[in-house]
C-alpha cells in the first residue's frame, strides 16, 4: 500500500516535471519545425536566473520570503523572454523553411555556444536557492511517506500551465491561427496570418516554458554546468512517446514516463537507467507517430 | 568528360590522396598523424550517416554500431585472445551487420524523427547495457591490448604509424567502393527513396529492402570506424554509444556535405582540427568557439564543404 | 527533406589556407622558450568543473605562481622547478576518453609540455595510462580514483599518481561507520549509476560485511548521473527505512540529494555517509543535518593537518578565489609539489629531464599541506596516504560549518600489499592491515 501510493506520487512529481521540460519543445516543433537542441539551454539559463536572483533576495533577509516564488517565475519570464527573442530574431529568422536536420544542427551549435554562456555569466560555481523548497515544508502521505510540499505544488502548477496552453489554443483566436499553421503553414500563409511573427511569438513562449522549467527546478537542486544538456534527451524522448508537436502527447508521455520510472526506481532500481528508451522503443514499436502524433500524409 | 571518365578521375584522385597521405606518415608530425588517424576512423561512420541521409535517413543512433565495433576488437582481443588487427576489425564489423540485420527489421519502417529517435534509442539501451556491465568495467571501459599486423609486432611510433597507414588504406578502399555504390544504380535509387518514395515504390522496386541494404552497409562500415578508433586509441568506453557521439557524427556528416564520398574525411578533418585548436587556445570557453565556427559554417555553407570542391570543379568545367 | 538554394560560390582557398595557417601556428606555438612546461588536464566544463575541476585549476595557478616567485616555504623555496620557471599549458578534460587519448598526444608532441599532470574521470586515467608510458612522459594522476590504473600498466615507470584510490575511501568509510554507530543493523545505498558509483558500494559493502557481517541491506538505488531530480529514490530510502544511507554522490548531484532528501527529512532519524562529501562543507550551510559523515578522499580540506604548508595554502587560496580549497585543490597542489621534489632530488642544476624526474619520484617521500606523501605502493608511484571521516556540524550563529569527530586512519590500514587486488584482500579479512 505505502509502495503504491509512493509510486503513484512519485510518478505524479516526476511526471509535472517532465511535462514542465517537454512542454516547450513540443511547441516549437510544432509550430516551426523545429527541434530544438538548445532547449536544455534554456532550462539551465532559467535555473541560473531563477537561483542567481533568489539567491540574492534571501541574502538582504527582508521582505517577504513569500515574494520568492514570484521571482522564480519572473526571472524565468524576463530571461526566457529575451533569449528567445534574440536568438529568434537574431539567427532563427533567416533560417526558417530550410531542412528540418539542418535547424537540428544549428540549435546543436547553439547549444555549444549558450552553454559556454552561461559560464561566461554564472561562473562554475553551484548556485543554491533551496528557501522557496524549504519554505513550504512537509506534507504526510500514509505512516512513513513525507514529501515536500514545494513538489506537490509544482504538480498543481504544472496541471494549470497545461490548462492554460490548451486554453490559449483551442479557445482564443491567436490560439487558433496557431492551430491553423501547425496544421498546414502553407494554407495559412496563403490566408493572410503573418507567420513571420507567429514563429517569434512562438519561440519565446517555447524558452519561456523552458526556463520556466528551470526555474521551478532550481529550488530543489545546486544549479551547476552542463544540467542543460541532461534534460534534452529526456524531453526529447517525452515529446516523440507523446507525439511531436501536440501538448496533450506532451502529458500523456510525460505521465507515461514518469510513472514507469517511479515503478522501476521502486520495484527494480537497477532497470532505471533503460526505463525511458525502453517506453519510447516500445511505445514507437506500435504507434510509430507517437501516442498523439499525426499521421503524415505521403505525397506522391 | 564524360561520365565514365569522372568515375575514373573520381577514384584515381581518391587513390593519389591516399598515397599523399600515406607518404605523409614519415614527414608529419606524430600528433597530427594520430588527429588524422582518429579523423578518418570517424569519417568511415560519418560515411555511414551520409549514405542513409542520402535516403532521406538521418540516424541519430550511428555510435551503436561504432561501439560495436570498438567493443567488438576490445573483446575480440581481452576475452578471445585474438591479436591480429585484421580479424578483430573483422569480428568487430560481423557483429555489427548481424546486429543491423536484426535491427534493420524493424527500423526501415520508420521514417523522419522517428527512424532518429529510434535509432538513438537502441544505441542508449546498448549504453545503458554497457554501463550495468561491470566486467567491462562499466562507464570506465577497458584498455584494447595493442594488436600485431598479419604476425608484425611493432612498437611505439612506428605502431601509431601502422595504424595510421591501415587506416588510410582501409578508408581508401572504402571510400572508392562507397564511391562506385553511389554512382551505382542502387546508390542511385537511394536518393530517389528520398525524393518521392512511392514513386520508386510504383517503379517495381522495395524501397524498404533497399534501406534495409544500406543500413546494413551503413552499419558495417561503421563498425569498421569504432574499431579501428579502439586499435588507435587503445581504449574503450560506453560514451562510444552514448547520444552525443551520434549528435557528432550527424554534425560532421552536415558539415561535410553528402554530395560526395569524399566530403566526409573532409568534414571530419576540418571538425577536429578546429575542435583541438579551439582546446588549446580557448581552453575555457573551446565549446563556444567550435560552436561559432561551425555555425558560421553551416550558415554560409549550408550544403557542406563538398559544395566549395564541387563548385570549383564546375567552374573548371566550364 | 527539402532541396537549398545555391548560394554564390566561394574559392577553396580560404579553408586551405586557414588549415594549414592552423597547423604552422600549432607548431610555431611550442618553441622552446627554456621553461619548465607542465600540461594541466582537469574539467573545466561540464558537471565536474565546479566542485572539481576548477578549484584544482586554481590550486594549480597559485601554486605554479607562488612557486615562480619562490614564495612557498621551505622545502619548496627555491624558484619554480630547480630554478627554472615553470608553465602550464591547461587542457579541459571534457569530451570522453578517446579525445583525451588525442589531446594528451597533442600535448607532448606538439605543445612540448615536460610533464603532465591531471584527469579526475577514471576513465580517462585508464585511457591516458598506456599512452604516458609509450610517450615516455611523466605523469601524474592527482585525482581519479579506479583501482586499476596499476592492474593496466604493471611497470609502470613514467606513470605516478599522488592521490589515493576510492577502495581506501570506502574501507575507511565502513571502518568510522561501525567505530561510530555500533548499534547498526541496516544500510542502504544510493550511487550513480556508473563506475564510480557502482565500485564505491561494491567496495563499501563487502568492507562493512567483513567487519559487521550481521548488516543487511535494505534497498539500493541507481539513479544516472546527473539526475538531478530524487523524488523516487528518496520516497524508496525512506520506505526501506536503513540505519545509515551510504553514498558516494559528488558535486551538484550530492547537494541536489541532500537538499531533497532533507526537505524531505531523510535523514531527521538516519545517517548519510559521503564519502566525496567534503567539497559541499561549505556550502551545505543548515541544509545537511549535523552528525552526517563525510569524507575528502584523504587528508585533505577540511581534515588537513596543521603545517607550514598548509599554513600557506588554505590563506591564500582563500584570499584569491573567495572559498576556502576543497580536496581537489590540495590534491593538485600535492601532485605539483612531488613533481617538484622528485626534480630537485638528484640536486642536479638547471632543467630537469624526464628521467631524473622519474627517478625521483619513484618511492619519494615529500612534504604537501596535507602532510607526508610516501610513493610506496606499485613499485613506488602510488601514493599512501591517511584517509579521515568526521561528522558535519554547523553552527547556526556564527554561520560557520566544520568537521567534528574527526578519525584519521592510517593507509597501511586501508590498502592492500602490492599485487593483491583490493577485492580479494577485503574478502580474506584485510590481512597485514595495520591499523592504529
Amino acid at each position: 500500500m505505502t509502495n503504491l501510493l509512493a509510486i503513484l506520487f512519485d510518478g505524479a512529481i516526476y511526471a509535472s516535471w517532465l511535462f514542465l521540460v517537454a512542454a516547450g519543445l513540443t511547441i516549437i516543433y510544432g509550430v516551426m519545425r523545429v527541434l530544438n537542441m538548445a532547449h536544455g539551454s534554456f532550462y539551465a539559463i532559467g535555473a541560473y536566473s531563477a537561483a542567481s536572483l533568489v539567491g540574492w533576495y534571501f541574502s538582504g533577509q527582508t521582505g517577504n520570503p513569500y515574494w520568492s516564488y514570484l521571482l522564480l517565475l519572473g526571472s524565468a519570464l524576463v530571461a526566457g523572454t529575451l533569449v528567445g527573442v534574440a536568438i529568434e530574431r537574431g539567427l532563427l529568422r533567416f533560417l526558417h523553411g530550410k531542412d528540418e536536420i539542418l535547424m537540428v544542427i544549428v540549435t546543436y551549435a547553439l547549444l555549444l555556444i549558450l552553454e559556454d554562456v552561461t559560464k561566461l555569466v554564472w561562473g562554475v560555481d553551484p548556485y543554491f536557492a533551496n528557501q522557496p523548497y524549504r519554505l513550504l515544508g512537509q506534507t504526510e502521505v500514509g505512516a512513513v511517506l513525507r514529501f515536500a510540499t514545494y513538489d506537490l505544488a509544482l504538480i498543481v502548477v504544472t496541471v494549470a500551465i497545461g490548462l492554460t496552453a490548451w486554453f490559449v489554443l483551442n479557445r482564443t483566436n491567436k490560439g487558433r491561427l496557431l492551430r491553423a499553421v501547425i496544421h498546414d503553414r502553407e494554407i495559412a500563409v496563403a490566408m493572410g496570418v503573418n507567420v513571420d511573427a507567429m514563429f517569434t511569438v512562438t519561440f519565446a513562449i517555447g524558452s519561456v516554458l523552458g526556463a520556466l522549467a528551470g526555474a521551478l527546478t532550481a529550488p530543489a537542486i545546486s544549479v551547476t554546468p552542463g544540467i542543460g544538456v541532461e534534460v534534452i534527451v529526456l524531453a526529447f524522448a517525452v515529446v516523440v512517446v507523446g507525439g511531436l508537436g501536440s501538448i496533450g502527447g506532451a502529458a500523456a508521455g510525460a505521465v507515461l514516463v514518469g510513472l514507469a520510472r517511479s515503478v522501476a526506481v521502486h520495484m527494480a532500481p537497477e532497470m532505471e537507467l533503460f526505463v525511458i528508451y525502453g517506453v519510447m522503443f516500445l511505445v514507437l514499436a506500435f504507434r510509430p507517430q507517437g501516442l498523439f502524433g499525426q499521421t503524415l500524409v505521403r505525397r506522391i | 568528360m564524360t561520365f565514365q571518365d569522372r568515375f575514373k578521375s573520381t577514384e584515381s584522385a581518391l587513390v593519389a590522396t591516399a598515397v599523399l597521405l600515406a607518404a605523409g606518415a614519415f614527414v608529419m608530425p606524430a600528433w597530427l598523424s594520430f588527429l588524422l588517424t582518429l579523423a578518418f576512423a570517424k569519417a568511415l561512420v560519418v560515411l555511414g550517416v551520409v549514405i542513409q541521409m542520402r535516403a532521406g535517413l538521418v540516424s541519430f543512433g550511428q555510435a551503436l554500431f561504432f561501439c560495436i565495433g570498438g567493443y567488438g576488437v576490445g573483446l575480440g582481443a581481452q576475452a578471445l585472445g585474438i591479436s591480429d588487427a585484421f580479424l578483430l576489425l573483422a569480428l568487430g564489423t560481423l557483429a555489427a551487420v548481424l546486429l543491423a540485420l536484426i535491427c534493420g527489421f524493424l527500423l526501415t519502417r520508420y521514417r523522419e524523427i522517428f527512424f532518429a529517435m529510434l535509432t538513438l534509442a537502441l544505441s542508449m539501451i546498448l549504453y545503458g547495457v554497457l554501463v550495468k556491465s561491470s566486467a567491462l568495467g562499466s562507464t570506465d571501459g577497458f584498455n584494447v591490448a595493442p594488436p600485431s599486423f598479419l604476425g608484425w609486432e611493432p612498437e611505439g611510433e612506428t605502431r601509431k604509424q601502422a595504424v595510421y597507414l591501415l587506416t588510410v588504406a582501409i578508408a581508401a578502399a572504402t571510400a572508392v567502393g562507397f564511391h562506385r555504390y553511389l554512382e551505382s544504380g542502387l546508390g542511385r535509387v537511394m536518393e530517389a527513396i528520398r525524393e518521392n518514395e512511392i514513386r520508386v515504390d510504383y517503379l517495381g522496386l522495395s524501397p524498404r529492402w533497399l534501406l534495409f541494404a544500406n543500413y546494413v552497409f551503413a552499419a558495417a562500415i561503421s563498425a569498421l570506424g569504432g574499431g579501428l578508433t579502439a586499435i588507435a586509441s587503445g581504449h574503450i568506453d560506453p560514451d562510444m554509444a552514448f547520444w552525443t557521439t551520434s549528435g557528432e557524427f550527424v554534425f560532421i556528416a552536415i558539415l561535410g556535405g553528402t554530395g560526395h564520398v569524399a566530403a566526409p574525411f573532409i568534414g571530419a578533418i576540418v571538425f577536429s582540427v578546429i575542435r583541438t585548436f579551439a582546446i588549446q587556445e580557448a581552453p575555457h570557453y573551446w565549446q563556444m568557439a567550435l560552436g561559432i565556427v561551425l555555425l558560421g559554417l553551416i550558415l554560409f555553407l549550408p550544403k557542406g564543404l563538398w559544395s566549395l570542391i564541387a563548385r570549383r570543379k564546375l567552374q573548371v568545367a566550364k | 527533406m527539402q532541396h537549398l538554394p545555391r548560394k554564390p560560390s566561394h574559392p577553396i582557398r580560404p579553408i586551405a589556407v586557414a588549415l594549414s595557417l592552423a597547423l604552422a601556428a600549432g607548431a610555431v606555438g611550442a618553441a622552446d622558450n627554456g621553461k619548465y612546461r607542465i600540461g594541466i588536464v582537469t574539467f573545466l566544463s561540464g558537471a565536474a568543473a565546479g566542485p572539481f575541476g576548477v578549484p584544482a585549476a586554481n590550486a594549480a595557478k597559485l601554486t605554479v605562481d607562488t612557486l615562480n616567485a619562490g614564495k612557498l616555504p621551505a622545502p619548496y623555496n627555491v624558484k619554480g622547478i630547480n630554478g627554472v620557471e615553470i608553465e602550464t599549458v591547461i587542457i579541459d578534460e571534457a569530451g570522453g576518453a578517446t579525445k583525451q587519448t588525442e589531446e594528451f598526444r597533442n600535448l607532448v608532441q606538439r605543445q612540448k609540455v615536460d610533464a603532465v599532470i591531471g584527469y579526475i574521470s577514471s576513465g580517462d586515467c585508464l585511457a591516458i595510462a598506456p599512452a604516458a608510458e609509450e610517450l615516455k612522459v611523466p605523469t601524474i594522476f592527482f585525482d581519479c580514483g579506479t583501482s586499476k590504473v596499476f592492474e593496466t600498466v604493471k611497470n609502470p615507470k613514467y606513470l605516478f599518481r599522488t592521490g589515493l584510490d576510492a577502495v581506501v575511501d570506502n574501507v575507511a568509510a565502513a571502518r568510522y561507520v561501525v567505530e561510530t554507530r555500533p548499534q547498526l543493523k541496516t544500510v542502504a545505498s544510493i550511487q550513480q549509476n556508473y563506475a564510480w558509483g557502482q565500485d564505491s558500494w561494491n567496495d563499501f559493502i563487502l568492507a562493512l560485511k567483513q567487519i559487521k557481517p550481521d548488516v543487511k541491506v535494505v534497498s539500493e538505488q541507481w539513479p544516472k548521473l546527473a539526475q538531478g531530480q530524487y523524488g523516487a529514490e528518496i520516497s524508496a530510502l525512506s520506505v526501506s527505512n536503513p540505519d545509515v544511507i551510504h553514498s558516494s554522490f559528488w558535486g551538484g548531484d550530492m547537494e541536489a540529494l541532500m537538499q531533497q532528501g532533507g526537505a524531505r527529512g531523510l535523514f531527521d532519524k538516519r545517517i548519510a555517509v559521503l564519502t566525496a562529501g567534503e567539497t559541499g562543507v561549505e556550502r551545505f550551510k543548515d541544509q545537511v543535518p549535523n552528525g552526517t559523515i563525510v569524507g575528502g578522499r584523504g587528508p585533505f580540506g577540511a581534515f588537513a593537518p596543521k603545517n607550514a604548508l598548509n599554513d600557506w595554502f588554505r590563506p591564500a587560496f582563500t584570499a584569491q578565489y573567495k572559498e576556502p580549497p576543497t580536496y581537489p585543490a590540495y590534491k593538485m597542489v600535492q601532485a605539483i609539489l612531488g613533481l617538484k621534489a622528485a626534480a630537485e632530488k638528484g640536486g642536479k642544476a638547471g632543467m630537469p629531464g624526464a628521467e631524473q624526474v622519474v627517478q625521483g619520484l619513484t618511492g619519494l617521500s615529500f612534504e604537501a599541506p596535507s602532510g607526508t606523501v610516501q610513493m610506496s605502493r606499485a613499485k613506488g608511484h602510488q601514493a599512501v596516504q591517511s584517509v579521515s571521516f568526521g561528522e558535519y556540524q554547523y553552527d547556526a550563529k556564527s554561520g560557520k560549518a566544520s568537521v567534528t569527530k574527526v578519525k584519521t586512519y592510517a593507509g597501511d590500514c586501508l590498502m592492500p600489499p602490492d599485487g593483491t587486488a583490493p577485492a580479494d584482500w577485503i574478502k580474506a579479512g584485510f590481512p597485514g592491515a595495520k591499523c592504529n
